[in-house]
């Protein structure tokens, strides 16, 4: 029994594996979520555990989510066009409640000016329509394990 | 009274009502971190004294809209809630889309309601390994009612049963007749039973089938489940079912069966953590120990039976 008990710690080593969490959530009041849904599938296909959080969601809301469910990204999709009115204040939120390590990134119709000064204020990336989903999941995993 | 252990700061943080605390001490335990152990060890104390409750049932039956429905009546009564939804693993990918929270509506700003999403990890049973401890963490939070949620693959959905002291398992009609009612598995465990989405056509039917099963002696320990028939959408109901279970809660007291369940839960807890961490030790130990690979391919040789290899390395284990 002593060996058993030895080498408990490296077995439990080796079952760390810990998947990649990321929240999918709508912001705003637009209700196309194709596209949040065929991320929400690649990332999972990727081996990740996607919190689908669905449409019409606050940025207040959806910081709560991402606190509870402790994830390690945060992926807005939007086509409304509010988002240079919603994502700041996801950030500001995120900021606010410190989890600087919650990546947010972000997918839907946005100009370039607007990405740019999103990409300035600290969404790690921005995906337009076109995006491959290869893209998608390979950024989400570096922005998730940057220094794996 | 002795005075409680002072607690390690992530503990105290948790017991504050920190829901960061709380969520990150729940990814600790489902990523088998040690960090978590000093956690669950000194909040276990504190725990076992709130109602958990489960709601188990086959895909679509509506679980997730009853337990928001359930979230919001308990609000509205004052109380605090603290859930765990689980979700299925994908056996390929090992991910998976956890899409229990859609459901979900509270007041802005509402911090005495928790939501947690849970994938299985491909755990069997309808319960991910961390939940029951993720149950003990709300607990030890502090909120009046902890809600678990089960995947949802119907008659396996058991593991529940180890977790939450009220079973709600939940139907919906035209599940099938009422042979299925006679079937092993789900409908022993329930303590509640919950007939959801009563506003479609054949709700009554169901109802009799069930009322039928109960008549005939479902339920343990003296209890008979109770039938409730809800809808989310009119919505009704939600007010009685919470009532049923607070009935089975205030028999679970006054018959004992609290007291003989729990232990006989914890012994389950407790043989299934030596169990698992046994099996996991022995699987590595036959690939990496030199003297039981061997053993493995004298048994693949066909030279040694299974059942004698496994007697040998009991006897291993347990020494000289």
């Amino acid at each position: 029994m002593a060996r058993v008990a030895r080498s408990r710690e490296t077995l439990a080593a080796k079952r760390r594996t810990t998947p990649i969490r990321v929240l999918i959530a709508k912001p705003g009041l637009d209700g196309h979520d194709r596209g949040a849904k065929v991320v929400a599938r690649a990332l999972r296909d990727a081996g990740m555990e996607v919190i689908y959080a669905g449409l019409r969601q606050t940025p207040e809301e959806i910081v709560r989510a991402a606190v509870e469910e402790d994830v390690d990204l945060v992926g807005l999709s939007i086509l409304s066009g509010a988002h240079m009115a919603l994502f700041p204040k996801v950030l500001r939120l995120l900021k606010k409640e410190s989890h600087p390590s919650i990546q947010v990134f972000a997918g839907g119709i946005i100009p370039d000016e607007d990405a740019r000064r999103l990409k300035r204020m600290g969404v790690r990336a921005i995906f337009g329509p076109g995006a491959s989903l290869e893209e998608i999941v390979r950024t989400a995993e570096k922005l998730a394990r940057p220094s794996a | 009274m002795t005075r409680p252990a002072p607690l390690p700061p992530a503990a105290r943080a948790i017991v504050r009502g920190d829901a960061r605390a709380l969520a990150r001490a729940i990814s600790a335990v489902e990523n088998g971190d040690s960090s978590a152990d000093p956690i669950l060890r000194a909040i276990y104390p504190r725990t076992g004294k709130v109602p958990v409750v489960g709601l188990a049932g086959p895909l679509g039956v509506g679980k997730s809209s009853l337990v928001s429905a359930l979230v919001g009546y308990l609000r509205g009564q004052g109380r605090s809630v603290g859930v765990v939804a689980v979700d299925p693993s994908s056996p390929f990918s090992g991910g998976s889309v956890l899409g229990d929270r859609i459901r979900l509506e509270r007041a802005p700003g509402d911090e005495r309601v928790f939501f947690r999403s849970m994938a299985s990890r491909g755990a069997v049973g309808g319960v991910a390994a961390a939940t029951r401890e993720a149950a003990r963490l709300l607990d030890a939070a502090g909120f009046d009612v902890v809600l678990v949620e089960t995947v949802g693959s119907g008659q396996v959905d058991l593991a529940i049963r180890q977790i939450a002291s009220t079973r709600v398992v939940v139907l919906v009609p035209h599940l099938g007749d009422e042979v299925q009612t006679l079937k092993a598995g789900l409908f022993e465990i329930a303590d509640v039973f919950c007939v959801n989405k009563s506003d479609l056509p054949g709700a009554e039917i169901a109802q009799r089938d069930l009322a039928e099963l109960v008549a005939l002696g479902a339920g343990h320990d003296g209890w008979r489940p109770p039938i409730v028939a809800t809808s989310t959408v009119t919505p009704s109901g939600i007010d009685r079912l919470w009532a049923a279970v607070e009935a089975h809660q205030r028999f679970l007291d006054s018959s004992g069966v609290r007291r003989t369940a729990e232990r006989l839960r914890l012994k389950e807890e407790i043989v299934g953590r030596v169990r698992d961490e046994l099996a996991a030790e022995l699987a590595d130990r036959l690939d990496r120990d030199p003297e039981l690979r061997e053993l493995l391919d004298r048994v693949v040789a066909r030279t040694l039976d299974p059942r004698s290899a496994a007697e040998r390395l009991l006897r291993s284990l347990r020494g000289p």
